[in-house]
C-alpha cells in the first residue's frame, strides 16, 4: 500500500528528543550569521524574502500610480531628469520588479524559506545533508541582492539602472545598454543562479539519501514531492541561464559577438537559450505552491489528499514537459507554422497534469469536513487564482492568437494570475499554516481573514482589467497610454491600494502575533496535520530528531 | 545508517548533482555551435544553403519568376562603403544567376572584413542556394580599393512543394559586412 502520504500513526513520535540539549543555541552572532540551521537558514530566507517583497512591490506601486492615468505623472520627479531619462526609469522600474519578485522573492521564500524549515521536517531529518552549504546558499543571495539594488545607482547608458526588462534581451542589454548597470544586474543573476543550484543540490541530496527509515519515496509528502521536482528543474535549467548571460557579458566587455548579427552571432539565439530556462523557471516558482496547497487543503479537509501517486507524477511530468515548450514565449520571432502548432499543441499538454491536480484537489475536499481557517482560504483562493491564469494560459499557447496579443496587458494579466496571484497565495497558504510552527505563538484569526479579503478583491480588481486592456492592444512596458485605455487603467491603480491595504494588515497581524500570538500547541490544526513536524514542539527543538522517527 | 556511510552517499549525490550543472553548462555553451549547426542544415531563420557547382548542375529552371530584393548593410566598426550594384533582380525559380555587390574601403589601411547573410522570409532560407558567395571568405581591402564581389544562387524548385512558403513572391537577400580583426577598429 503506497498510496498514502506517512502519517503519524506510522511510526513511533520521538518527543523524547525535545529533551535540554537539543535545544542549546548558540550567540546571536553565530546563531544568525554563520548558521548551519535549517530552521534558522529557512527564517533567515523568509526575512529576506519579506524584504525584497516589501521593495518589490513598492516598485510595482510607482509603475501603478503612474500608469494611472495618460501622460507622465510622477516619472520626471522620480529620475529628476525630463525626457528619456526619465522614460528609462520606466524600463529600470519594471525590470527591477521583475528580477527581484522572481529572484528574491518568491524563490527564497518557497524553496529557500519554506523548502528549509520543512523537507527535513517532514522526512524525518535531523537537518540539510550539507549544513554549511547551506548558509552559502543563503549568502550568496545577499549580495545578490545589493548588487541587483545597486545597479539603479549607476550608468545604464539612457539613464540611471538597468533598463533591459528581467528577459535581459540582446542586443538592447549588450550594445544597447552601455555603462555598468547591466553588468551588475547580471552578476546578480549569476550570485543568485549559484545560491540557488547550491540549494538545488542539498535539497535532491538530504531527499535521497536523509529520510528517515520506512519513508519510501512514495511515502514522502507532497510539499517533499515538489521541492524534490523543482530542485532537478533548478539543476537542470540554472546552469543554461548561466552560460547565456555569460555570454551577455563577454558580447558587453570582450568583443566577442554570440549575440550580435554584424559579427556572425544571432540575438535569437540568447531568446533560445533564455527561454529554456526561463519557462521551466516559472514551474520552479509554482511547484512548491503545488506542494504547499496540498499540504494545506488536506489539513483543512481532515482527509488524506486525493489521489497521492496521480498529485505526485503530476508534479514531475509538468517538469519535464515544461523544458520542451520553450518558444512559446517567442512566437512572433519568425518561426515556421510546423514549429508553432509543436510548441503550441506541447503547451497544451501542459494542462493535462495542471488539471490533474486542481481536480485532485477539488476531490480532496469533497465529501471532507472542510473548515475554512485563514490558511485554507488562501489555498482556495490560489486554486481559483491558478485555474483563471491557467485558463489564459491555454488561449495564449494558441501560436495564432499570440500573434495579437503578444506583449500586451493580456499576457501581464496571464501571468499575474499564476504567479502573483498563485505563487503568492500559495505563499501566503504556507505562511499562515505554519507560522505558529515556526514562531512559536498563533496569527491573529480575524486579521488573517482581513488580509485574504482585501488582497483577494484588490488583486482581481488590480489585474482582471489588464484582460481588457491587453485585448484592446494596450502593449506593456510603456509608462503612457492614449487615453482609450484609462478607464481600466485608474480602476487597475484603484485595485492595487485596495491589495496594499491588505498588506498593511498583515503586517499588524505579524508583528502583533509575534509578539501577544497565543502560545501554540505542538499541533494545532489537529487531526487533519498529519505531517510529521506537527509531532514536534512549536516552534520545534534546535536540533531534532536526534533519534530517527520511524514509519512503518 | 552510520554518520561515515551517511556522508560518503551524500557526497556521491551531490557530486552527481554537480555533474549535471557542469554539463548543463556545457550544453549552454555548447549550444553556440549547435544552433548554427541546425540553422545551417534545416535553414532555420533563413540561413541560406550552400551548394556545389556540380550539385546545382541539374537543376533545371521551372515557369514561375520571382524577385529578389538585395540588402547591404556593414557593422559600425567597419569603416567600408558597402552596397548592391543592382536593387532588385527577376529570377526564375530554378534559373542559375548571378549579383553584384560593391564594396570601397574608405580608409587609408588595409582592412578584412567578412559577411553575415541571410534570407527573408524566414522560411525561404532552406531553398535559397548559393554556389559561390563573397561571403564565403574573408575579404581583405587595400586603402581606398574598390571591388564588385559576385554571389552566383539560384532558388532552388522544391520551394514550390513547401506549402509555408511556396506562394512566395519576392525573396530579400541581405548581407552584414563585419570586421575580422581588431586592426579595423
Amino acid at each position: 500500500m503506497t498510496d498514502t502520504a506517512a502519517t503519524p500513526a506510522h511510526f513511533e513520535a520521538s518527543h523524547d528528543d525535545a529533551h535540554h540539549e537539543a535545544d542549546h543555541k548558540p550567540g546571536f552572532f553565530v546563531r544568525w550569521f554563520m548558521s548551519t540551521n535549517h530552521k534558522d537558514i529557512g527564517t533567515l530566507y523568509l526575512i529576506f524574502a519579506i524584504v525584497a517583497g516589501i521593495i518589490g512591490g513598492a516598485i510595482s506601486g510607482m509603475m501603478r500610480v503612474e500608469l494611472a492615468e495618460p501622460g507622465i505623472q510622477w516619472l520626471e520627479s522620480w529620475a529628476g531628469a525630463g525626457g528619456n531619462e526619465a522614460l528609462h526609469m520606466w524600463n529600470t522600474l519594471i525590470t527591477a520588479h521583475g528580477l527581484i519578485m522572481v529572484f528574491f522573492m518568491v524563490m527564497p521564500a518557497m524553496i529557500g524559506g519554506f523548502g528549509n524549515w520543512f523537507v527535513p521536517l517532514m522526512i524525518g531529518a535531523p537537518d540539510m545533508a550539507f549544513p554549511r552549504m547551506n548558509n552559502i546558499s543563503f549568502w550568496l543571495l545577499v549580495p545578490a541582492f545589493l548588487l541587483l539594488l545597486g545597479s539603479t545607482f549607476v550608468s545604464g547608458g539612457t539613464g540611471m539602472g538597468a533598463g533591459t526588462g528581467w528577459t535581459v534581451y540582446a542586443p538592447l542589454s549588450t550594445t544597447g545598454s552601455v555603462g555598468p548597470a547591466v553588468d551588475m544586474a547580471i552578476l546578480s543573476l549569476h550570485l543568485a543562479g549559484a545560491s540557488s543550484i547550491l540549494g538545488a543540490i542539498n535539497f535532491i541530496t538530504t531527499i535521497f539519501n536523509m529520510r528517515a527509515p520506512g519513508m519510501t519515496l512514495h511515502k514522502m509528502p507532497l510539499f517533499v514531492w515538489s521541492v524534490l521536482v523543482t530542485a532537478f528543474l533548478l539543476l537542470l535549467a540554472l546552469p543554461v541561464l548561466a552560460a547565456a548571460i555569460t555570454m551577455l557579458l563577454t558580447d558587453r566587455n570582450f568583443d566577442t559577438t554570440f549575440y550580435t548579427a554584424s559579427g556572425g552571432g544571432d540575438p535569437l539565439l540568447y531568446q533560445h537559450l533564455f527561454w529554456f530556462f526561463g519557462h521551466p523557471e516559472v514551474y520552479i516558482m509554482i511547484l512548491p505552491g503545488f506542494g504547499m496547497v496540498s499540504q494545506v487543503v488536506a489539513t483543512f479537509s481532515k482527509k488524506p489528499v486525493f489521489g497521492y501517486l496521480g498529485m505526485a507524477y503530476a508534479m514531475v511530468a509538468i517538469g519535464v514537459v515544461g523544458f520542451v515548450v520553450w518558444a512559446h514565449h517567442m512566437f512572433t520571432v519568425g518561426l515556421s507554422l510546423n514549429t508553432k502548432l509543436y510548441f503550441t499543441a506541447a503547451t497544451m499538454i501542459i494542462a493535462v497534469p495542471t488539471g490533474i491536480k486542481i481536480f485532485s484537489w477539488i476531490a480532496t475536499m469533497w465529501g471532507g469536513s472542510v473548515s475554512f481557517k485563514t490558511p485554507m482560504v488562501w489555498a482556495l483562493g490560489f486554486i481559483f487564482m491558478f485555474t483563471v491564469g491557467g485558463v489564459t494560459g491555454v488561449v495564449l499557447a494558441n501560436g495564432g492568437f499570440d500573434d495579437i496579443v503578444h506583449d500586451t496587458y493580456y499576457v501581464v494579466a496571464h501571468f499575474h494570475y499564476v504567479l502573483s496571484l498563485g505563487a503568492v497565495f500559495a505563499i501566503f497558504a504556507g505562511w499562515y499554516y505554519w507560522f505558529g510552527k515556526m514562531f512559536g505563538r498563533m496569527y491573529n484569526e480575524f486579521l488573517g481573514q482581513v488580509h485574504f479579503w482585501l488582497f483577494f478583491v484588490g488583486v482581481n480588481i488590480l489585474f482582471f482589467p489588464m484582460h481588457f486592456l491587453g485585448l484592446d492592444g494596450m502593449p506593456r512596458r510603456y509608462p503612457d497610454y492614449p487615453d482609450a485605455y484609462q478607464y481600466w487603467n485608474e480602476i487597475a491603480t484603484i485595485g492595487y491600494m485596495v491589495m496594499a491595504a491588505g498588506m498593511a494588515v498583515f503586517f499588524v497581524n505579524m508583528i502583533w502575533s509575534l509578539f501577544a500570538g497565543k502560545k501554540a500547541a505542538d499541533n494545532y490544526w489537529g487531526e487533519g496535520a498529519t505531517t510529521l513536524e506537527w509531532t514536534l514542539s512549536s516552534p520545534p527543538p534546535y536540533h531534532q530528531f536526534n533519534k530517527l522517527p520511524h514509519i512503518d | 545508517m552510520t554518520t561515515a556511510t551517511l556522508s560518503r552517499k551524500n557526497r556521491r549525490s551531490a557530486f552527481a548533482a554537480l555533474a549535471i550543472v557542469a554539463g548543463m553548462i556545457a550544453l549552454g555553451f555548447a549550444s553556440v555551435p549547435l544552433y548554427r549547426i541546425f540553422c545551417q542544415v534545416t535553414g532555420f531563420n533563413g540561413t541560406t544553403q550552400r551548394v556545389e557547382a556540380s550539385a546545382a548542375a541539374n537543376v533545371q529552371p521551372v515557369g514561375r519568376v520571382i524577385t529578389v530584393r538585395f540588402d547591404a548593410n556593414t557593422s559600425p566598426d567597419l569603416p567600408w562603403r558597402f552596397e548592391p550594384e543592382e536593387n532588385t533582380d527577376r529570377v526564375a525559380i530554378g534559373a542559375r544567376k548571378m549579383a553584384f555587390y560593391r564594396a570601397e574601403n574608405l580608409t587609408n589601411r588595409p582592412v578584412t572584413g567578412t559577411a553575415s547573410f541571410n534570407v527573408t522570409p524566414l522560411e525561404a532560407g532552406a531553398y535559397f542556394s548559393k554556389i559561390q558567395c563573397f561571403c564565403f571568405t574573408e575579404q581583405t581591402l587595400q586603402p581606398g580599393q574598390s571591388v564588385r564581389m559576385p554571389v552566383t544562387y539560384f532558388v532552388d524548385p522544391e520551394i514550390l512543394n513547401d506549402p509555408d512558403i511556396g506562394d512566395v513572391e519576392e525573396i530579400t537577400l541581405s548581407y552584414t559586412f563585419y570586421p575580422v580583426d581588431d586592426d579595423a577598429s
